[in-house]
């Protein structure tokens, strides 16, 4: 199979891990992505999950240790400088060059894509003004704060038209306002035809934005889809958590009466909490809470998740997502 | 989709989203990039340029300080305070260049220090900045995202640095003729300046790749280490303060700094700049000058593209 599908991204069985001095590392276990032209792809998952180490790899950044992956058609090992070409990138640091000022940081991002100075000064000028950062075109990019130097980072990332957008962790330690307007941002690029590929481990951005999400941990895809087949693939099952103050008995399905109760897929228990998967979650909470005040246990918190990516990673991994 | 006015206060425009009509502006009026290799090595020069016109006051300052103070103390203060301090050294180098009269210390000096000046700005130019680019934000990947691939980056940082280097020597020139007390003017007599230039570049080549090699090797946290292990022995031990025929009186020592690429910049200038004084033969520097630029230039390109590709 080759690159050449039509498709905007495309892995095969694409691995890496690092040598380090303890032994290897696998960061990536051989993933399969297919995002297709025009399209919203999130990669979600929590920290250390591989998702910067895959965006990397798609970037020419990092050399795979094994498998594929092409970008815009084009051999990310084979032809790292022809991917250069085709991708906008917004890294999850502060890659912007301290030593330049915010329109220099496009000027020179646009003279390296081969456009002349005049050319360079006028896209530059182009992107602050849509970006609304014109009248910060002279101030040194370390004077930035946190969600303009992200905005200037996405502008940079723009100079040159790329066929894809990749965005690391684009609103990690942003505020909440900030994030929610770049999220506009995005929305406004996406509907204009940009192929983007996002990295987040924000269960709520992926589901606020990406049209296809797969779902990572470990350097493994556990499941890709819509965020609504994701939901419906996995049961879209509601996840009542409810801990105790000491450990719970063993036979905690027959305890409880869960064993019958119809929408019930399945219980859990370990340690001090009860955790039940189930499709109609009314009373469930209350019987839980009964059962146990019976039983001599008393709540110390419950928790009740609705069908989300939340419930899926639940669902998929055990245990619960951590941010 | 509505966007905040183009004068609105910078809070405002913080959050401003930008229209859709204008993104698609954006997207559908930009530039066809059309990048090849040599445009984008020019534009990463022409970056280099631009930083360095910036901060021209401070790198100045950091160029002349050190030669000036030198040749200060060394051509003017010392004369003046002990006439016969320095003649030791002067004496045994000119009896072994068998040069008639008198070699003052400044003329030891002025090839010395340009040498010593092209080691320091060559490291200063590639090796700081390349350090900060490769700790804490990773700001490497700003240019190792340009459409070249990553060696060429590395030649790039090699010639930017070798620019800076050179620029820093000759801005020594002119310091150690003419600061000197009276009668202490050093023998300076350029006789093939084709020669000179051609050891300067590659001086300025061979400091450069050091720096880049150093600068992938580095770790951050013990950069103070560059100056007692690398800098201080590479300049006391480089025949800066004297020429290398003079250390036939501690034969060992003067095998030994043979592997100090220092060593080879000071004799090559020496050799051109002041060839009343003993020197080494040409041959042998111009050898270790090219040699120690290419070894160098290669380890360095190669540390370098294995640190940005992980």
């Amino acid at each position: 199979m080759t690159g050449d599908t039509g498709l905007a991204i495309r892995t095969e069985d694409l691995r890496k891990t690092y040598t380090a001095k303890g032994g290897d590392v696998p960061a990536v276990r051989g993933i399969d992505l297919a995002v297709s032209q025009g399209q919203f792809f999130g990669l979600l998952g929590p920290n250390g999950a591989g998702k910067s180490t895959t965006i990397s790899m798609l970037t020419t950044l990092v050399l795979p240790t094994g498998g594929r992956a092409w970008v815009a058609g084009v051999d990310v090992v084979a032809d790292p400088v022809g991917v250069k070409r085709r991708i906008g990138v917004v890294t999850q640091n502060n890659t912007l060059d301290m030593q330049l000022t915010v329109a220099e940081n496009l000027e020179f991002r646009s003279r390296f894509f081969g456009l002349s100075p005049r050319e360079a000064s006028r896209r530059a000028a182009q992107l602050l003004e849509v970006f609304g950062m014109a009248d910060k075109r002279k101030s040194m990019s370390t004077d930035l704060s946190g969600g303009q130097a992200k905005r200037l980072l996405i502008a940079r990332a723009l100079v040159h038209r790329p066929d894809v957008l990749f965005l690391d962790e684009p609103t990690a330690g942003l505020d909440p306002q900030t994030r929610v307007n770049l999220w506009d941002i995005l929305r406004v690029l996406h509907a204009e035809g940009q192929t983007i590929l996002l990295t987040t481990h924000y269960m709520e951005e992926a589901e606020a934005l990406c049209e296809q999400v797969s779902v990572m941990d470990h350097g493994q895809i556990l499941a890709s889809g819509t965020v609504n087949e994701l939901k419906e693939g996995v049961g879209a099952e509601t996840v009542i958590t409810v801990r105790y103050e000491d450990l719970v008995p063993d036979d905690v399905t027959a305890w409880a009466g869960l064993a019958d109760r119809p929408g019930v897929s399945k219980v859990e228990s370990e340690g001090d909490h009860v955790r039940v998967f189930t499709r109609e979650p009314e009373g469930v909470l209350g019987e839980l809470v009964t059962a146990g005040s019976a039983a001599g246990l008393t709540v110390r918190d419950a928790t009740q998740l609705k069908p989300s990516l939340e419930t899926v990673f639940l669902t998929l991994t055990g245990r619960e997502y951590r941010e | 989709m509505t966007t905040t006015t183009r004068n609105a206060p910078a809070e405002v425009a913080e959050y401003g989203v930008p229209a859709a009509s204008e993104v698609a502006a954006l997207i559908s009026n930009a530039p066809e990039p059309r990048p090849t290799l040599l445009r984008t090595f020019n534009a990463m020069m022409a970056r280099e340029f631009r930083v360095l016109r910036r901060n021209s006051i401070s790198l100045f300052t950091r160029a002349v300080m050190q030669p000036l103070l030198f040749v200060f103390v060394f051509a003017y203060v010392f004369p003046k305070i002990g006439g016969g301090f320095m003649l030791g050294g002067g004496a045994a180098a000119s009896s072994r260049a068998g040069a008639a009269g008198s070699i003052n210390f400044a003329t030891i000096l002025v090839p010395g220090l340009m040498a010593s000046m092209l080691l320091m700005q060559g490291i200063m130019a590639v090796t700081f900045p390349l350090v900060m680019e490769f700790s804490w934000q990773r700001t490497i990947e700003d240019r190792a995202l340009a459409p070249v691939p990553i060696r060429v980056l590395a030649i790039q940082k090699i010639v930017a640095g070798a620019v800076q280097s050179f620029l820093g020597a000759c801005i020594v020139f002119p310091i150690v003729l003419l600061v000197h007390a009276a009668g202490q003017a050093p023998h300076v007599h350029v006789t093939n300046w084709a020669l000179f230039a051609l050891i300067l570049v590659f001086a300025s080549l061979l400091t450069a790749s050091l720096g880049l090699l150093l600068g992938t090797l580095m770790d951050p946290r013990k950069m103070q280490m560059l100056f007692a292990v690398i800098l201080l022995p590479a300049t006391m031990l480089g025949c800066v303060y004297y020429p290398w025929s003079a250390l036939h009186h501690i034969r060992w020592l003067q095998i030994a700094i043979l592997v100090n690429p220092m060593v080879y910049m000071s004799e090559g200038l020496r050799a051109v700049l002041t060839p009343v004084l003993g020197h080494m033969p040409m041959w042998a520097v111009l050898l270790a000058l090219v040699g120690g630029t290419v070894v160098f230039g290669y380890l360095g390109t190669r540390t370098f593209t294995k640190r940005v590709l992980n």
